[in-house]
């Protein structure tokens, strides 16, 4: 019982002081808050954020060429990649070690891939020598030099130790520098050569298309939301069926709606030459290239546009646009100069949605791009799948994400996160 | 909406023009099918204006008039394209004495505001027919894939059959190979199997996370926001490449430290892929529902003696019931729908129907695709309206109807 004469803390109904007590209800709480996220939190950062940074780790690892030449590395620490002069024997000695203990254990191909994304031919030279290699015996077969350029001549080319020794480091930027359509070299990093250079142009192409479709986005978008947000209630609710349809529609049934469209004996085509406009002999070609990816992506993207700008536009009042024309404003003027402002951010919310979505799409431009129209997510699918250079995946993947965390900085500066609504 | 102007009749000279435009654009249609495009738009032009004159002048019967245009325009129809273009007849009968009445009239007017001027009506409605062409492109792709999946033909075409609306041109084979092929099944099988598990770990964990989240004293909620919101953020392509090396070797090490089987392990790998997908949008629409909820009501429960297991599902659950339906109906979606994970880390025996597809699409394109499409269509259709009823219900419940 708390006297109320009586001075000192406040006490609460167990005795202990009420600011004590408080204290640690708040933090009770915050701990029974936390302990709800967790679960979630962990499993998220278990199977989604420990993916990601491997991904960002692997862009930059390189550990294979010392693994499996470990004594080799060594010794070519000693050789002057620049003298112009082939390795003295004693390398020659450690690598043969080196390639029977690595073709033992069936890493020599691996590393010859590997090293062929350097230097072409690599992987060949690898595969071949290897089974004459196998035959040497490390401790009575010596020297070795003259032996291993017998088996390859590739051997006793300076290139192929110079490429080596360029590409022994554990933490590499090759990948990197390779992205962005240079090389790492023993004189630092060079561009490749003219045929070589790709990525630059595909990173160029990537934006510049994800840039058309955005703006095509706009285009369409602005007229519909305009129209949907003016409209009474119960119209707009049945219109905006027309949107949400497509929305949730499979992304996949669109594409191949898409497919089905805009092939050469597809439906536009057939349409066209029925009424004449195009020859039968000169159909339009509209698949497989890029103005079939921007057609079908805008197709894709426009409800992601429509959205943000709708729920923008529902909250301009009518009274101000009233207001400009009835102080003798022209329709033009109320537009641009009252209504127009007031809706810039939905376009913004929009535009970015659309330009980060479209940046990384892979379905689309893989089904209706055809070579021309792909963006730079098919050339990491490529590279995880086809030509598995692993490295360059990661690196084109990270440098891709960077650009969308950049982005979507600025989203969330723009219009927070928070308030990504769906539906 | 009452009427806001008084109309009144319009002179020939723009009522005429504006019928001929029309008809020939309607005729530009039925002459390309009969072989001259020019010809086809004259005659359609003259056609409807020369009808539209003998309306105003001659007849001066609405109703009367509407049915010659309809009843005359589906015979025309029906001369030149069989049962096909009757209904297209009748459609166009119908329009054409909508149109010249509502022009003649001066009915385009009757609910717009009266001091607006001829060329603030004209651009009025140009801009509703703009409108209308974009929802038009927006549907137009779903709306063909329907009836081409019944094709009886192998085409991606309108066949000649379908447009004469012969039955012989529709056939449900494309549905039966679906329903009878085992490869289809195997992967219709395979989706619905990692879809409603990885939704079901999304959920339960997402609506816990939501609940914590939503409570006032979080230390760091944005930066777990952050952390819980990326897989949404974060592009396919990126994801997909991240969990290709990660779960390759977690797969790796299931298999052969711990000896557990391949196919299982496979299913494993890309349930969890899918359930990280879906949780943003459970977290997303479950703290949106949150939002609105009444936390006095928890006390009230806590007052009365109920525990904080039987106060939530007593009370807070059906009361964020709307929002975390909803968020699960999107991580079904996300999961169903999606390709570029399960590409990279399923192996083929977890190959799922979007998967099939795309290898569909890619390599031997076959016409079961749009049966599947449209499949997919129908329950899309399925999914939206049960959305769309729960956030009205959701927004009844809070006292938030719609104005």
């Amino acid at each position: 019982m708390t006297d109320a004469t009586q001075s000192g803390p406040m006490l609460a109904a167990d005795g202990t002081p009420l600011k004590k007590s408080l204290a640690r209800s708040l933090r009770r709480r915050k701990l029974r808050a936390l302990a709800l996220i967790a679960p979630l939190l962990l499993f998220v950062l278990l199977s989604f954020v420990i993916p990601i940074m491997s991904m960002l780790f692997r862009s930059v690892e390189n550990s294979i060429v010392a693994d499996t030449l470990p004594l080799t590395v060594v010794e070519l620490r000693n050789w002057d990649a620049d003298s112009g002069e082939l390795p003295d024997e004693a390398l020659y000695a450690a690598f043969t070690k080196d390639m029977i203990t690595a073709i033992d254990e069936k890493t020599h191909t691996r590393l010859g891939s590997r090293l062929n994304y350097e230097q072409t031919g690599m992987s060949s030279m690898f595969r071949r020598s290897g089974r004459q290699i196998k035959k040497l015996d490390p401790e009575t077969d010596g020297p070795f030099k003259d032996k291993l350029i017998e088996i390859h001549d590739g051997w006793g080319d300076v290139e192929t130790w110079r490429t080596i020794k360029t590409h022994a480091v554990p933490i590499t930027n090759g990948y990197f520098l390779n992205a962005i359509d240079m090389r790492r070299t023993p004189e630092g990093a060079q561009a490749q050569p003219e045929d070589k250079q790709i990525l630059i142009k595909l990173f160029g192409r990537t934006l510049m298309m994800s840039l058309i479709i955005t703006a095509s986005c706009i285009l369409l978008a602005y007229p519909v939301s305009y129209l949907l947000a003016t409209l009474p209630m119960r119209v707009s609710n049945l219109l905006m069926i027309l949107v949400l349809l497509p929305f949730w529609t499979s992304l996949l049934v669109r594409t191949s709606a898409w497919k089905v469209m805009l092939q050469q004996q597809g439906v536009i085509n057939e349409t066209l030459v029925w009424l004449g406009l195009v020859a039968d002999d000169a159909r339009l070609v509209i698949i497989n290239n890029q103005f079939g990816t921007i057609i079908a992506m805008t197709h894709i993207l426009l409800p992601f546009m429509i959205l943000p700008m709708y729920s923008v536009m529902q909250t301009i009042p009518d009274s101000y646009t009233r207001a400009a024309k009835s102080m003798g404003a022209t329709n033009w003027t109320t537009f641009w100069r009252i209504y127009f402002p007031q809706s810039i951010p939905g376009i913004g919310a929009g535009s970015i949605l659309v330009f980060i979505l479209a940046i990384g799409y892979y379905i689309t431009p893989e089904i209706v791009g055809g070579t021309k129209g792909v963006f730079i997510s098919n050339r990491i699918a490529y590279h995880i799948s086809s030509s598995l250079n692993w490295g360059l995946a990661a690196a084109l993947g990270t440098i891709l994400l960077a650009v969308v965390l950049l982005l979507y900085w600025c989203y969330d500066k723009i219009v927070g996160i928070d308030n990504v609504k769906l539906g | 909406m009452a009427a806001l102007t008084p109309i009144s009749r319009k002179p020939m000279s723009v009522v005429l023009p504006a019928v001929a435009i029309a008809g020939g654009f309607l005729g530009m249609f039925v002459g390309a099918g009969q072989g001259s495009v020019l010809l086809g738009i004259l005659i359609g032009a003259a056609l409807m204006a020369g009808l539209a004159w003998v309306y105003m002048n001659v007849l001066d019967n609405e109703s009367v008039a509407r049915w010659i245009t309809i009843l005359g325009l589906g015979g025309l129809g029906l001369l030149f394209a069989g049962v096909t273009g009757l209904i297209v007849g009748l459609l166009a009968g119908w329009f054409f004495a909508f149109f010249i009445f509502w022009l003649y009239e001066g009915r385009y007017r009757q609910k717009l505001l009266p001091y607006m001027t001829g060329q603030q009506v004209f651009w009025h409605y140009t801009f509703r027919v703009i409108c209308g062409a974009i929802f038009v492109f927006l549907i137009t792709p779903i709306l063909v894939v329907l009836p081409l999946s019944f094709n009886a033909q192998d085409f991606f075409t309108f066949t000649p059959e379908m447009l004469r609306l012969d039955p012989e041109g529709y056939s449900l084979k494309h549905y039966r190979d679906f329903f009878t092929n085992n490869e289809w099944q195997r992967s219709f099988k395979n989706s619905l199997i990692i879809a409603p598990i990885a939704t079901f770990i999304s959920v339960s964990l997402g609506t816990l996370a939501a609940i914590g989240l939503s409570q006032s004293h979080v230390p760091g909620r944005r930066a777990i926001m952050g952390i819980l919101i990326s897989p949404m953020i974060v592009p396919l392509i990126i994801s997909a490449t991240g969990m290709f090396f990660f779960y390759s070797d977690i797969g790796r090490f299931l298999e052969g430290t711990l000896g557990m089987d391949k196919n299982f392990v496979g299913y494993v790998k890309v349930i969890l892929a899918h359930a990280v997908l879906g949780i943003p949008f459970v977290i997303i629409t479950v703290t949106a529902t949150l939002v609105g909820f009444d936390q006095s009501l928890t006390r009230a429960a806590a007052n009365m003696g109920a525990g904080p297991v039987r106060t939530f599902f007593k009370i807070q659950m059906p009361l964020i019931l709307p929002g975390v339906i909803s968020g699960g109906l999107f991580a079904f979606i996300t999961s169903f729908d999606e390709v570029v994970v399960v590409l990279f880390v399923g192996s083929a025996s977890q190959k799922t129907l979007p998967w099939q597809m795309f290898t569909g699409l890619r390599e031997q394109i076959s016409p079961t695709i749009l049966a599947v499409a449209t499949i997919l269509v129908v329950i899309s259709i399925a999914l939206l309206t049960t959305v769309e009823l729960l956030r009205r219900r959701s927004e009844r419940l809070r006292g938030l109807s719609p104005a």
